[in-house]
This record gives C-alpha cells, structure tokens and sequence, in this order.
C-alpha cells in the first residue's frame, strides 16, 4: 500500500492453548492512516490487535511466532523491552478503564512513570492531551476530582488523553465506541479522524458504518485469516472475495 | 400448580427458620456477655492491671491484657500483610493466575488456613525453644503471623481476582512494568486490603492455643519484645477457670471488651475502606 509501513507484520501465528487464533497472517500497516479491522465475533480481531503491542504475553498458555515489526524492529526480539514497544502504542479499550485515582493523575501517570517528574511539565501534559480530546473545558476545574465521577463518554475521552499522553506514534482500539452513547460515540469517532494527522490508527470494530465513517483502509479477517485488504471504499461497495461479499451484505456474522 | 406452591413455602420457611437461629444465637451470645459482663465492668477493668492476688485477682482491672492482645494481634496483622500482600501479587500479577503453580499455591495456603492453631502455637513454641526464647510477646507475634499469613494470602488473593483484566492492561498498555502495573492494582484493592485486615485481626485478636505457649502471661504490661504479654483471650480461660466467684464473673467483662474492642476495629476498618475507594472504578 505505501513504501514505508508503520506496523509489518510477517507470518504471524497465535495458539492459546491447543487453539490456533491467528493463521500466518502477514500484513502492512500504512503510516498515519485509519485502518480498521472487521470480521464476525472470535475470529481473531482482538487478538491481532493485541499482538501490535505485546498484551498476548500476559495470557496463559499463549505462543506467538512470526515477526511484527513497528518502525523495522521485530517486537518479538528477545532483546525488545516491552515497556519501549507499548510506550509507542496507545490502547482505548472496550469500556473506558480509569486508573484508580483522580482526572489530572490518570492523565500524567505514563509521563510519570517513563520520567516526567517536574510540575509545570506535567501540567502542561495534562492540559494539551485533555484539549486535544475535547475534555479541557469540561474538567479544568476539578482535575483532582476521582476520574469515576466523570460519564462513561468523557471517561473514554479521558482514557484516550491519558494513551496520548506517553506521545505514543499509534493509537490501537478495541470496539473503543461499544460502551458509549451516540453522541459519545460520534465524537470520539471525529477525534479518531483528527488524530490521524499525527498518528497511525488501528482499530477493532464490528460495526461496517463506523468503519465506513472512520476509515482510510479495511482489514477483513474470518477464522483467523486475513481474506481481503483494502481501501474502504473498495473492500465495502466492490469485494474481491466471496467471504467479504457475505459478510459485508450481512450473510455472515 | 399446588406443588410447586408448596415447594416455594416449603423453602421459604426453611430459610426464614435458618436465619432465626442464626440471628437468635447472635444476640443470646452478645446478650449474655453484656448481662454477665456489665455487673462487673467498671472504670478500673480497662485502666488497671490486675490486683489483690497473684496472676488473676478480684482487683484492678485487665488492662494487661487488652494491651498485649492490641499488641499481638496489630504486630502479627503488621508482619503478616508484609509477607501477603507481595505473596498475593506474585501469584496474581506476576505468575498469571491461572497456572499449576498459582493454584497449587492456593491449595497449600487452604490447607494451612484448615490447620487448628494448636498446631502454629506448637510450631511457634518448637522455632521458641530451637533459638532459645522464652515466652514472650515476640513468640506470641511470631506464632499469630503464621496463623494469620493464610488468612490474608487467600483473601487478598480473592480481591486480586476481581480486578478487571483491563485495568491490569490500561497500565501495561502506558508501558508500566509489572511492578508499576501492581502498584495500581493495590490502589484499587485498598479496601479489599482492608477487609483482609479485619478478618485477620479478628482471628489473631481472639486466639487463644498459638498465644498459650508462645506469648505467656504476665500481670504486667510489656515494655520490650522479650517480656511475656497476657492476652484478653488467656485471661478469659484463667478468670473463668478460678474457683472465685467473683473471679468468673470478670471473665465476662473481658470478654465484653474484647467484643468492644473487635467491634470498634471492625467500624474502623470499614470506615477506611469506604474513605479508600473513592477513586475506584467499579
């Protein structure tokens, strides 16, 4: 798709347990592009998504091989500190996840613990990633209040300020909008259209409209399998395999 | 129709009965400490140390006890959160959770939780006399801790597995390493941590084997680690064993301040937990 790709992924397997999740899966994530990945339910979308930043390591009885390589380093390495390949990659996850503590340290907690120790610094963090999700105006005047008291929508947005404040380079959801309203979900929809000026997105979603709305890039993926990449457009109006033609017409799901 | 009808009576009233004699005991308990204890509480049972006799006399009060049983119990809870709380979320947060080790782990630490405290007091009494100590208020915590470590283990183990798996990745996800990642974790089980302190406070503050041995008695209050310590519960078992009358009837004053004193950590620790939560998400 573009001569240098932000994430390559090259014959990727995953087993958990006796089951194989993902089977040699071998893609090119372009740079600073949406890119969303479908497919009906348990056919692998999250497990690809959090093979992106190393998560699969902490479920048992789980074995990756092949290469995902992020900027040309295989984060499989051996060698690879995990904390460096997850710094790069922001997770919004299904339903927004606080950290238990107030607004203002939910945002500077990955600066703090990557190093950021100075006030001003950390103040300053916290005020431009809450601008950049629309949330400053909002809760300037009670960042130290417990980030629980905030609704599920400014919660997800809060979530989304706190990934974004580790200066990541790619910004991963999993079905990020499935907890949130409407109104929630259009707006974090239009900051995932804005961030792509400076990030490359990668998200899970099994809703084809939002992947339509969102989307430079579709990854269609069934029983583990990558059947079809493409331009939304392309992959949604004008399928090249049976298997998407189905799906996305509503005959699989 | 009519049997079904008088299934759901017929349960119902096994269950409304059930909770009668539960209820019914509760309050026959703390009833007869109070009607038995109050007579003979009075300013001298909680600010004096026992008087008019060797060991347990008609006079003074028990505050001998009261302060070892807070010492004993509080040191062994100390000791014992600071060997759980790393055992919990080793097992949890480091081990998964979920493999032949952890649950293996589990199992061992039912068994000792399962263990009568005789056994610890024993045990406690076998490690005394292997270093040659004697009894004294360091036996006494050390024995406790072994009895209370299951205790708290299991608990804070139980709490750990309630935390949502994506909590533990947001902060992996930030680039926490698994000690930041924990860190969290804790701050968001501060009121489970808690609850395991009560429970375990409860159960060392009442003990009466492990201390026999290990802790001894004394009319004194301890002012080092190697002095004997008495314990509100060993006095209780010598006050009530006295042939005076007057003797056995102190028994139930202290055993009327150690509910109080139970009672009161129990408001104490739920009042701290509830002021802890406050950041969590649920």
């Amino acid at each position: 798709m573009t001569n240098n790709p932000h994430i390559s992924i090259q014959h990727l397997n995953v087993e958990i347990g006796n089951q194989q999740i993902l089977k040699d899966i071998s893609i090119n994530i372009p740079n600073k592009k949406v890119i969303s990945i479908i497919g009906p339910s348990g056919c692998g979308k999250t497990t690809l998504l959090k093979s992106f930043n190393r998560l699969l390591d902490d479920t048992a009885d789980v074995k990756v091989t092949g290469k995902v390589l992020v900027d040309g380093e295989n984060i499989y390495d051996p060698d690879v500190e995990v904390t460096h390949i997850r710094k790069k990659m922001g997770l919004l996850s299904q339903r927004p996840y606080p950290l238990p503590m107030s607004i203002y340290d939910n945002v500077a907690y990955g600066p703090r613990i990557h190093g950021t120790r100075k006030k001003t610094d950390l103040d300053e963090i916290v005020e431009t990633q809450l601008k950049a999700t629309g949330l400053w105006n909002e809760v300037k005047d009670r960042l130290h209040a417990p980030a629980t008291r905030l609704s599920i929508g400014q919660q997800q947005r809060l979530c989304l300020a706190r990934g974004l404040a580790v200066e990541p380079e790619i910004i991963l959801g999993d079905e990020s909008t499935s907890a949130l309203d409407p109104v929630s979900t259009s707006i974090i929809e239009d900051l995932f259209i804005k961030l792509k000026e400076k990030y490359t997105i990668v998200l899970v979603t099994h809703i084809l409209r939002q992947a339509r709305r969102v989307s430079d890039y579709i990854i269609f993926v069934y029983m583990g399998k990558i059947i079809e990449f493409g331009p939304t457009e392309e992959l949604l109006l004008n399928p090249k395999e049976e298997l998407t033609k189905d799906y996305v017409k509503g005959f699989i799901s | 129709m009519i049997r079904r009808k008088l299934e759901e009576n017929f349960f119902r009233i096994l269950m409304v009965l059930a909770t009668i004699v539960v209820a019914g005991s509760f309050f026959l308990i703390v009833g007869t400490i109070v009607y038995k204890g109050v007579p003979f509480m009075n300013w001298d049972m909680v600010t004096k140390i026992p008087g008019g006799g060797f060991y347990i006399g008609k006079e003074g009060g028990v505050l001998n006890a009261i302060i070892g049983s807070l010492y004993v119990a509080g040191g062994a809870t100390i000791l014992g959160l600071f060997i759980s709380i790393p055992v919990a979320i080793y097992i949890n947060m480091y081990m998964g959770g979920k493999n032949l080790i952890a649950n293996t782990l589990r199992i061992a630490f039912d068994v000792l939780f399962g263990i009568p405290s005789i056994v610890y007091g024993a045990f406690g009494f076998l490690i005394m006399v292997y270093f040659g100590i004697r009894a004294s208020l360091l036996g006494g915590i050390v024995a406790v801790t072994l009895l209370v470590i299951p205790i708290l283990v299991r608990t804070l183990d139980e709490v750990l597995r309630t935390v949502p798996r994506e909590l533990r990745d947001a902060s992996l996800a930030l680039g926490a390493t698994r000690w930041e990642m924990s860190k969290v974790i804790l701050r968001q089980i501060r009121p489970g941590i808690f609850t395991a302190i009560l429970l375990s406070f409860g159960r060392a503050i009442g003990d009466v084997a492990s201390v026999l041995f290990t802790a001894g008695f004394s009319d004194n209050i301890p002012t080092s680690l190697h002095q004997p310590a008495a314990t509100l519960p060993l006095a209780i078992f010598f006050q009530l064993g006295s042939p005076v009358e007057e003797v056995q009837g102190r028994a139930y004053a202290s055993a009327l301040i150690l509910t109080i004193v139970v009672l009161l950590i129990t408001v104490l620790s739920s009042l701290l937990a509830k002021r802890f939560s406050k950041n969590n998400i649920r």
